[in-house]
């Protein structure tokens, strides 16, 4: 069973955290910063697998995790899970992300953390692997969207009366703000702000290390 | 609820996600709800659908068992399911339902076949290809599936052994994901019963994953070799030089997995090399788990395999440094009871006390080093017991380095503790000393409570010189200390002032109760007492005959608690030798079994030798780092070659084990009989509590727990019914004599022990007449048989009675010949508490007789079904010994009593019950009255009828020892509603389901 799929970047930033086990509010918190802080210290050439992590319940359990430019994917799970099996999974977990958002970057994950937990919801439910086809998640996705968006033309009809934004213009925001860093060069980029190597660069991965 | 509203919609995404949120988010309670919804889902068009609501039922099975019990026949569906992706959600259940209970689902070993079998051909839609490999995830739920199915199992592993084979010759190793499924695939060959090709190419796949540049598979290689390395050691030593290059690997997971390998084939000859390894690695590792972890390892092979006293006082000083605080407190606990205990030889014992309490002498010589205070406690207690192997002016000086330390702020007070009672130990030894008398002015004016009562108990013992000398005596650590625990010599007071009117002694817990019955008025908890008081009788014990020593024996426990706590050896129980030898034989077996060994020894040698050729050819500065690792290579897997050779040979066990404990058979104390107690101590050494706190405990619960209960009902009895002493004996007899079978039934362990008439006329009934009787007046089940051979059969009967279940195992003996020391045993499991009844072991068993064996069986936890394992063996004339296992199930139905009480009762214990669960039943027999359906009810699940008023019906039992629930049920036209109570969570759920089912059924 999974236990938890946690996802932050270089610095520690936690940008999704799914607990399949319940865990107080603090717990999550530690544990996060444990993992993080067990899986940053490790080196680029060694193996994906660690063992223990105190929090997180002991030598049943181990950390699979992969390293995509700026984001660590790490699955928490217990010994029901087959190490390799997984790391194919985070694979397959990236790859949807990716064609979902178009080039898929840590940005994506801010400002669209419901959509991908939504997609994790179609990947595992309740710590169980559900569905490991990207083509049968993505339709899924879509059908989703599609229904939110006429949802949305539904409220914008209720609220528009003189008000001057509508959900549709907020949920619309994000989306413009995401596609508007993503147009941008990069060199005009003022130089404070770091936002480094965004894009995940899925496509061509290194299969296997 | 929104959530239900969505999960009757017409629109599929909303299913869908009211499914989801349902497996995220729905706590037990609200299950019930949801749950008829959830099941119609299984049958719905869709298969995601399908999907969803198999993966929610799943989560509810987690969380709630009981209350999905009845759709494990929905869950089978959904395996046969068209869909693919349904069939594989369904295979997580049975994955988990498996390795709870591999034998309830043998029979769908052959469905998990051919869906392997499929799935490998190539026979599923190309939608599930990854990589193009056919679902490799379900390929790897399947194997692990099988794995747990095949363990231990040659009839179900035989039809396996075929899709294995070519699931092993299909994986082309292409793509990451294939590599997964052949380890899955090497984990499953090893796991189930034997097949020699099998195991070969298994082999050779962990050869290439060891050998693998990839730094993934080499891990996982590593791993698969701990796994099989007590099956195969040959393995390890094919591998042993990649194994000593992954000991310098960059990477501390690679050589973590390495330490735990080669903890693994750890033997006399390469442990110092092995603890070595360990150690360094130890010294760079700052993870409290892994310390722990690996601490504990290393304590453990210095204590099996140590060559020499030096070496092992060494490695068990520099573990309590690394370790201290952290490690596990039987560590320190097992040294001390080694080093107390000793072996076989005493000069060697001697020896090694000496050696310790040297290096502790200089380990403390040493100025500024922080040493753990676990570390201090052991060197205290050390110094304590055995500086007496020292010269006599000595003596002094450690006591004068046990005060420096005892002056030292940055140790904890538990510690100071463990410091002051070695030196009250060591002042006996010497007359006089200024450094005591320093101490003890110092510290009869602490502040701390616990070190100013040691101070002064030291003071006073130092003016007396010969009680000291006779309360600690030398080096008798490990003898008992007779006690008189019971205080008896305080008998003539206790009676003195009862004599002037004073109160009979009343235990905490009874006051408590009366005081709590004043204030409410209501009789709460006595349920528990007062339906079982007709047992009250019969289980008054002699205990409760004279007054005064049975007033003084509850002042006993005081007494207890001061000599109790000076048991070092209590917690031998716990850890220890015990075991690990087992597994240790258990491995030496295997060796036998599996590995030819002259192939073996002969393995390494041209290894060695392809070797070493290879190293001429190479560069000179690279053939001597080389050099130096086949050294290595050669001193770490030295004794596996030889080991199993020697196997081969016969001699079972050939590595010397150096700590081999003397066996103490510690006799069982009758505490309850009579009012001397005889309790064990050791020498007088007041430590500190939390050294023998879960020695104390036990003790405590075991003995003083009945005790208590006894007492208290002994004065209940001698409070009510003013009964003295006479007719109370007789009384007793009585009822042995008009009901025999009360001797067999629980009550007879307060019996046994006790020296009247009645305990001896109890053994003379034959057990097979007391077993008729028994039989006769309890509702009992038909014997069934479990399990047979050509020569036994055993069969297997429940009996209810009152206050337990009897579980009584009928041995036949159907050959013609005597069978020799047959035996019955069960295996402990956790939901139970076993006790046996007496006289049911017999030692031989006739030809064409029938031996019984009764058990009581308590339920320690509810459960709601378990199974109870046990084993026969038995010798035939001369030859080996044979042995049969079996199992019983046992569901909780079993351990439900009626409850008799009446209306009034019902009321008041229906308020105040918390865990309460409604159902609508609809009754298939729309005819039958309230009567006749609450009637079927008490006699299918023992429920007791309280009262039936117009078209309700109240209802009631008792699960045992004594949790009752309560039931009202009220019936409209054809729908009963059933209304459960309980103070136990989870019965409810448990018994409403029976009712369905009966009601239902009928």
């Amino acid at each position: 069973m999974i236990k938890a799929i946690l996802i932050f970047n270089n610095h520690g930033k936690p940008r999704l955290s799914k607990f399949y086990q319940p865990y107080s509010e603090d717990t999550q918190q530690q544990i996060i910063r444990e993992t993080f802080h067990l899986v940053s210290k490790r080196d680029e050439n060694v193996c994906n697998f660690l063992e223990g992590g105190l929090l997180i319940g002991g030598s049943d359990n181990k950390l699979i995790y992969r390293h995509y430019a700026t984001l660590y994917f790490v699955f928490c799970v217990d010994s029901s899970e087959s190490e390799l099996g997984i790391l194919d999974l985070i694979q397959v977990f990236v790859e949807t992300l990716d064609k979902c958002f178009e080039n898929v970057c840590e940005l994506d994950l801010i400002f669209h953390v419901d959509k991908v937990h939504n997609i994790l919801a179609e990947m595992v439910m309740g710590g169980m692997v559900l569905e490991t086809n990207m083509n049968e998640i993505v339709t899924q996705i879509d059908a989703q969207n599609k229904l939110e968006k006429s949802e949305q033309i539904t409220y914008t009809g209720l609220f528009c009366i003189g008000q001057d934004f509508s959900r549709a213009g907020l949920a619309g925001a994000p989306a413009r703000a995401v596609s508007a860093v993503k147009n941008m060069n990069l060199p005009e980029i003022p130089r404070n702000i770091n936002i480094g190597d965004i894009s995940i660069k899925v496509p061509n991965l290194p299969s296997f290390k | 609820m929104h959530v239900v509203k969505d999960l009757q919609s017409t629109n599929l995404l909303e299913v869908c996600m009211a499914l989801t949120i349902v497996s995220q988010i729905f706590p037990r309670e609200m299950i019930p709800a949801v749950l008829p919804l959830i099941e119609d889902k299984l049958q719905h068009s869709k298969e995601i659908i399908r999907k969803k609501a198999v993966l929610a039922l799943y989560k509810f099975h987690l969380i709630a068992p009981n209350q999905v019990q009845h759709i494990h026949v929905k869950f089978r569906k959904a395996l046969c399911d068209r869909d693919v992706g349904v069939m594989a959600a369904s295979l997580h259940i049975y994955f988990r339902m498996i390795k709870e209970n591999s034998s309830g689902y043998k029979d769908l070993t052959g469905s998990f076949v051919t869906i392997l079998k499929q799935v490998v051909g190539g026979k599923l839609p190309v939608d599930f290809n990854y990589h193009s490999v056919p679902a490799p995830w379900l390929q790897i739920q399947l194997l692990r599936i099988l794995g747990l199915l095949g363990k231990d199992d040659q009839r179900t592993s035989e039809l396996m052994y075929d899709v294995l084979d070519e699931s092993l010759r299909r994986a082309e190793l292409n793509h990451n994901v294939t590599y997964a499924i052949l380890f899955e695939c090497v984990q499953t060959v090893y796991s189930i019963y034997p097949k020699t090709e099998l195991l070969e190419k298994a082999a050779k796949c962990i050869g290439k994953f060891v050998l693998s540049p990839k730094i993934n598979l080499k891990y996982l290689g590593l791993k698969a070799l701990t796994y099989v390395i007590q099956q195969d050691p040959t393995l390890a030593l094919q591998h042993q030089m990649t194994i000593i290059e992954c000991l310098d690997h960059p990477d501390p997971i690679i050589k973590r997995e390495t330490l735990e390998l080669l903890y693994r084939i750890t033997n006399a000859q390469n442990v110092t090399v092995i603890v070595q390894k360990m150690l360094e690695y130890l010294h760079q590792s700052k993870e409290e788990y892994i310390i722990v972890n690996l601490v504990g390892k290393i304590a453990e092979l210095a204590e099996k395999y140590a060559p020499d006293n030096a070496w092992f006082i060494q490695t068990m000083n520099a573990v309590f440094s690394v370790g201290g605080d952290v490690m596990h407190p039987d560590i320190s606990n097992n040294f001390l009871r080694l080093l107390a205990e000793g072996f076989d030889d005493e000069a060697e014992d001697q020896q090694l006390r000496l050696y310790a309490v040297q290096s502790y002498l200089t380990l403390l010589d040493v100025e500024n080093v922080f040493y753990p205070q676990r570390f201090l406690q052991v060197m205290s207690w050390v110094l304590g017991e055995y500086s007496y192997l020292l010269d006599k002016e000595m003596v002094e000086e450690v006591i004068t380095k046990l005060y420096k330390l005892l002056m030292n702020d940055s140790i904890s007070s538990e510690t100071k503790a463990w410091l002051i009672a070695a030196v009250t130990k060591l002042t006996s030894q010497i007359h006089s000393s200024n450094i005591v008398e320093k101490l003890i002015q110092e510290f009869t004016t602490s502040l701390d409570t616990c070190m100013r009562q040691h101070a002064f108990e030291l003071k006073y013992l130092h003016k007396n010189m010969e009680l000291m000398k006779s309360l600690l005596p030398v080096d008798k650590s490990c003898e008992d200390m007779m006690v008189d625990a019971s205080l008896s010599f305080l008998d003539g007071f206790v009676a003195e002032g009862l004599s002037q009117g004073a109160a009979p002694y009343k235990p905490h817990h009874q006051r408590q109760e009366e005081k709590l019955s004043q204030e409410k008025g209501l009789n709460f908890e006595p349920y528990g007492l007062s339906f079982s008081s007709s047992g009250f009788t019969g289980r008054q014990s002699p205990a409760g005959i004279s007054l005064g020593s049975d007033a003084s024996a509850n002042s006993a426990e005081t007494g207890l608690k001061e000599t109790n706590g000076l048991k070092l050896e209590g917690v031998k129980k716990l850890w220890g030798k015990e075991g690990y030898l087992p597994k240790k034989d258990h491995k030496t077996g295997d060796e036998t079994e599996v590995s030819p060994a002259p192939q073996e020894n002969m393995g390494m040698e041209t290894i060695d030798q392809t070797l070493t050729t290879k190293d001429h050819s190479q560069v000179l500065t690279q053939s001597k780092e080389e050099k130096e690792k086949q050294l290595l290579a050669s001193s770490l897997f030295v004794g596996l070659g030889s080991e199993s050779a020697v196997n081969l040979l016969g001699r079972a066990d050939t590595v010397s084990h150096k700590f081999r404990r003397k066996s103490k058979v510690k006799e069982t104390k009758s505490e309850e009989a009579s009012s001397a107690h005889n309790v064990t101590c050791s020498s007088f050494s007041p430590l500190p509590n939390a050294m023998y706190e879960e020695d104390y405990v036990t003790t405590l619960q075991d003995g003083g727990d009945k005790e208590l209960e006894k007492l208290a009902l002994g004065s209940e009895l001698l409070a009510s019914e003013s009964l003295t002493e006479l007719p109370l004996v007789e009384k007793l007899s009585d009822c042995s004599l008009s009901a025999p079978s009360l001797f067999a039934d629980s009550d007879m362990e307060v019996f046994q022990p006790s020296p009247s008439t009645t305990a001896s006329f109890a053994k003379e009934i034959s057990l097979e007449a007391s077993l008729l009787r028994e039989t006769a007046e309890c509702l009992h089940s038909d014997p069934t048989e479990i399990c047979n051979n050509e020569i036994v059969s055993v069969s297997s009967s429940k009996i209810w009675k009152d206050d337990c279940l009897l579980m009584v195992w009928l041995v036949t003996n159907k050959s013609d010949s005597e069978l020799k020391s047959a035996n019955l045993e069960i295996f402990p499991a956790e939901n139970f508490k076993l006790t046996e009844e007496p006289g049911s072991c017999l030692p031989a068993t006739e030809a064409e007789n029938t031996t019984t064996f009764q058990y009581n069986v308590q339920m320690e936890k509810p459960f709601t079904d378990a199974n109870l394992c046990g084993f026969v063996n038995y010798q035939m004339m001369d030859t080996v010994c044979v042995q049969l296992e079996f199992s019983v199930n046992l569901s909780l139905l079993d351990f439900i009593r009626p409850l008799k009480i009446s209306t009034e009762d019902f009321g008041k214990l229906w308020l105040s019950f918390a865990n309460d669960v409604k159902q609508n039943v609809k009754m298939t027999d729309s005819e039958a009255g309230l009567p006749s359906t609450l009637k079927t009810l008490q006699q299918k699940l023992r429920l007791h009828v309280v009262d039936i008023i117009g078209n309700e019906g109240l209802l009631a039992c008792q699960l045992l020892p004594s949790t009752p629930c309560l039931v009202h049920c009220r019936l409209y036209a054809d729908v009963l509603a059933l209304w459960f109570r309980s103070s136990c969570p989870s019965l409810p759920d448990y018994l409403l389901y029976q009712c369905q089912k009966v009601i239902e059924g009928s």
